[in-house]
């Protein structure tokens, strides 16, 4: 599935611009921390509207500017694991995998859930609230949740930030079975070139705006 | 004259009854329209918002009586809203129960409110971000995850519009005024009795009720939320 994103945001005084296309199954958007790898995730997403330009994905137009389309968040079909997790913290950790089926056209059955909550070696952890749960626990849940509602593209916002180095070299190799076997294509975005590497991501940079 | 401690007479359980009923009837009709305001107040920004913020906080600034008045005017037997109501639904306000329930529904609704507010104030935005890219539409977002999140501040606005719609006085008189097994909840036979020789007695008695109503509601709001937090991360 490609995916086409062509966009320009004006935040503060100097307006980002970020343009790229994505065939591969596993592209990491990379780039130092304020060069707009969260906004054009939360673009992608449909979170944000850009002010100028466009993003499809395969055959559809998600956002188009000039031409006043935007397919609100909810239609668009993209999961994305924020920074921080964001897990229910009224629901189990069984109640967040489960969350985004009942909307999905197109859920994972129960077969291939059970398949993704082995990938993530999270089943010990079901009946646990969020509120319990390490940050790389929480991590692996939202992986799982974004997972489990059958998306067509995946957004993963640097989700090794939050964790300490131990954790993260533990995580990684997650990851990486994660990009090979869950079939979905994966935009992960970090500011660690080694953690794109380590998981064999097709490297985007994203560079600061030339000011003028 | 009945001693402090003797059993409830048959005029007393009227009071009861009808206060119940009325402050029931009260806060539950203008449940649903406290969480939709609330939930306009804390998320929508329009112009005339301020309007819609000033007339709902109004029946806490104004003198009761006032409101009263108001009410009586708008929805007396020869009101705008009042008159057309009984002509076209049958529905009568003035010195009637359902006045009543309508004068403490108006005095207590701001409060509601702002317990309501206060809690989707404190929602977590992103979680309902999350919920959208999970497929939830707007209305799924809400009813599976704001109004979950919002529960202990909507249980609180619930029980505190309760007592405020059992203890309203001044609203209710104005409105309805004080007419016995139609009218005449708590606080307005407490006030009768105290305004009649030898009436102390029954008003004492009067008091403790409220009393107990009141730590009776309070401890039902507390198992509540005990109940549906267990286990939650509810804050």
């Amino acid at each position: 599935m490609k995916l086409d994103v062509d966009i320009t945001i004006r935040r503060g005084a100097s307006p980002i611009t970020v343009r790229f296309t994505l065939e591969e199954t596993v592209a990491g958007l990379y780039g130092p921390s304020g060069v707009g790898k969260t906004t054009t995730l939360q673009v992608i997403a449909g979170l944000l509207s850009p002010d100028a330009g466009h993003v499809r994905l395969g055959n559809r137009t998600l956002t188009e500017v000039a031409t006043k389309v935007f397919v609100p968040a909810h239609r668009r079909r993209i999961g994305y694991v924020f920074q921080e997790g964001r897990l229910f913290p009224h629901f189990s950790v069984a109640g967040n995998l489960n969350y985004g089926r009942r909307f999905s056209p197109t859920p994972l059955d129960d077969s291939q859930r059970d398949a993704v909550i082995d990938l993530l070696g999270i089943g010990h952890l079901l009946k646990r609230w969020p509120l319990t749960l390490s940050g790389g626990e929480k991590q692996r849940v939202a992986i799982g949740r974004a997972l489990i509602a059958g998306p067509q593209l995946l957004l993963l916002d640097e989700p090794l930030a939050s964790l300490d180095e131990g954790r993260k070299d533990e995580m990684l190799p997650f990851f990486r079975r994660l990009c090979q076997d869950s079939g979905v294509p994966i935009v992960y975005v970090s500011h660690d070139r080694r953690e794109l590497d380590a998981i064999g991501a097709a490297v985007v940079p994203l560079a600061p705006a030339a000011h003028m | 004259m009945s001693g402090l401690l003797a059993p409830l007479t048959a005029a007393e359980w009227t009071i009861i009854q009808l206060s119940l009923k009325v402050a029931l009837v009260a806060t539950l009709a203008s449940l649903p329209f406290g969480v939709a305001v609330a939930y306009l107040l804390s998320r929508k920004r329009f112009p005339g918002l301020w309007l819609v913020d000033a007339l709902v906080h109004l029946p806490l600034v104004l003198p009761p009586v006032v409101t009263g008045y108001a009410l009586l005017v708008i929805f007396g037997r020869k009101g705008v809203v009042g008159q057309t109501l009984e002509s076209c639904c049958g529905l009568v306000f003035a010195f009637r129960w359902s006045g009543a329930a309508l004068a403490a529904a108006v005095m207590a609704f701001p409060l509601l409110v702002r317990a309501i507010r206060l809690s989707f104030d404190a929602i977590d935005l992103r979680l309902e971000e999350a919920s959208a890219t999970l497929g939830a539409s707007p209305f799924w977002r809400f009813i599976t995850v704001t109004l979950p999140l919002a529960w202990p501040g909507i249980l609180g606005g619930t029980i505190i519009g309760f007592a405020k719609a059992l203890g309203e006085f001044g609203a209710t008189i104005t409105f309805v005024a004080n007419i016995p097994g139609e009218t005449e909840t708590l606080p307005l036979a407490i006030y009768a009795q105290t305004q009649i020789p030898g009436g102390e007695a029954v008003a004492l008695r009067l008091t403790l009720i409220a009393v107990v109503i009141a730590f009776a509601a309070i401890a039902a709001s507390q198992l509540l939320r005990d109940y549906t937090k267990r286990g939650h991360a509810l804050p």
